[in-house]
């Protein structure tokens, strides 16, 4: 029962990670049609840049928090107009050869700025050591990162759901063809939501930057997990993004914690069992005939 | 101001290599209803897409109000009054009912219907208006999609087969509101097959056949030829 718990909480803090990507991921694919293969990348310039704020401005975790997703947020306004605009009318598939290519170039570009070693981040203080709760050991840093990816994934929610602004992105995502035929000008929220989007794997890089390993390769494993996590949750669908991120990573905490190996394939096993009853994914909209 | 409200002049359109519009030639004058007849595959959902904007592969003169649409994206043109009813209703799931409603920006003020308004014509809107928008069965996602650009304010509808699927007495009143939409001055270009449904709200229609307009004729002469006309059509 102990470990059972403390797998849970494990599950939910990197369920959180995943849930806040998948969210950026599903927004930029739903509005701009864009899968975004970079979005692992962005994820470990999160990480690495809380690791080189603390480093070279002494800025710690919570300065971090804020000043990251600002930074990702332009990273991808500026990606978005210099890049990707111009093959936004083309096939999708240049757009994703385009965030190929471009995850390549910035692993590589880390790689050989910081090496391939590990860059060193602590908790930060007041969030380390461990919490009982009667029999059951938590870490605090974990129930820290479930519960802030949580009241995230909720304030984008009540964004996406009380706003007029969500509502045409709610309704861009579900089809961007014809929410301008009915008068939208969905160009213009084109670059703000890949901003977005970008900002909110940079917060998930934040969040795991202080318990995992920070490397130039630490978002190449995350992007498969990522394109698993969407398919589960069903392509184009935001509530499927968030709640396949949470099950993904219960999924592999478990897998983690019981079967040792086991726990990647796990995922996949999932996402086999999902398309196998739901092809559409768990939230996912059967195409009309 | 001339009496034609919108204008399609050589308009020929293509997937590909293939060319499945003709030098179509039609008009809609302020107020009025066209249809376009034909049967599957003849062209009628890529003539309203093109004149909608969101066919690529087109040549011709697309003009509402003197005005060509040439160049312009869909959502320009949307706001310049054409008031788009794809035919799958193009209902959002993931929007409610008055969500759908209130999602077109409002194109003309003083053309737009309230909220209210909308209610008062399509009650049962107001009693599912915040239920998923689709969960509304056929008939009543119709009138959402109907309802929907009357809220914007447009100035034509363009009606992609609104009675496909929809049992007779919902096509009835389906019927009703295109009647009750034209008694507001509002213009439709309806794109159907059901040739019956067509010449009970219709002024004018134009039959399509292999991607060309074969015939144009007002609703009389619609009703003493139809036998003719649809064995031309191979319908």
């Amino acid at each position: 029962m102990t470990q059972f718990l403390q797998y849970t909480l494990q599950g939910l803090a990197a369920g959180g990670f995943y849930a806040l990507a998948a969210l950026g991921l599903a927004v930029i694919f739903g509005v701009l049609g864009v899968v975004n293969f970079s979005h692992g990348a962005c994820y470990m310039l999160g990480a690495m840049i809380s690791a080189l704020l603390l480093e070279h401005f002494s800025l710690g975790f919570w300065p971090a928090l804020v000043i990251v997703p600002v930074i990702m947020f332009f990273v991808g306004v500026l990606v978005e107009r210099l890049l990707v605009q111009w093959l936004l009318r083309l096939d999708p598939l240049y757009n994703f050869l385009l965030t190929f290519g471009l995850t390549l170039l910035t692993v590589d570009i880390m790689k050989r700025q910081f090496g391939v070693s590990s860059l060193k981040y602590e908790v930060p203080a007041g969030l380390g050591g461990r919490i009982s709760l009667g029999s059951v050991d938590l870490s605090i840093y974990q129930l820290f990162a479930a519960a802030f990816a949580v009241v995230i994934c909720l304030l984008v929610w009540v964004g996406l759901t009380k706003t007029r602004v969500g509502m045409i992105v709610r309704a861009a995502t579900e089809d961007a063809e014809r929410s301008r035929a009915l008068g939208i000008n969905v160009a213009r929220w084109v670059t703000p939501v890949f901003g977005f989007g970008i900002a909110l794997a940079g917060l998930a890089g934040v969040l795991a930057a202080p318990y995992r390993a920070i490397n130039a390769d630490m978002g190449s494993n995350f992007i498969i997990i990522l394109f698993a996590i969407v398919v589960i949750g069903g392509l184009g669908s935001i509530l499927g993004a968030v709640v396949a991120g949470f099950l993904v990573g219960l999924v592999e905490a478990y897998g983690q914690g019981y079967y040792g190996q086991l726990s990647q394939v796990l995922i996949f096993v999932l996402m086999a069992a999902v398309v196998l009853v739901r092809p559409a994914g768990l939230f996912g909209r059967e195409e009309a005939a | 101001m001339s009496d034609t409200l919108l204008r399609v002049e050589d308009l020929s359109a293509f997937y590909g290599e293939a060319q499945v519009l003709r030098n179509v030639s039609l008009d809609v004058a302020h107020g009025e209803v066209v249809t376009l007849v034909g049967r599957n595959g003849a062209g009628k959902t890529t003539l309203l897409r093109s004149i909608m904007g969101l066919h690529k592969g087109t040549r011709g003169v697309v003009a509402l109000d003197g005005q060509s649409l040439d160049g312009k994206s869909a959502d320009k043109r949307a706001r310049l009054g054409l008031g788009w009813v794809p035919d799958n209703r193009g209902i959002y799931a993931t929007l409610s009912v008055s969500e759908n409603l209130s999602l077109p920006p409002v194109v003309d003020k003083s053309a737009a219907w309230s909220l209210d308004r909308i209610y008062e014509q399509f009650p049962v809107l107001h009693e599912r208006r915040d239920f998923p928008g689709t969960k509304l069965s056929g008939g009543e996602q119709q009138m959402l999609a109907m309802a929907r650009p009357l809220r914007a304010g447009s100035r034509l509808l363009l009606l992609d087969e609104p009675s496909e699927g929809l049992a007779p007495v919902i096509v009835n009143q389906i019927g009703q509101i295109i009647r009750d939409i034209k008694a507001q001055g509002v213009a439709v270009l309806l794109v159907e097959q059901n040739v019956k449904f067509a010449s009970t709200v219709a002024d004018r229609h134009n039959l399509l056949a292999q991607g060309e307009v074969v015939a144009s004729l007002d609703n009389d002469e619609f009703h003493s030829r139809t036998t003719e006309l649809l064995e031309h059509l191979g319908m």
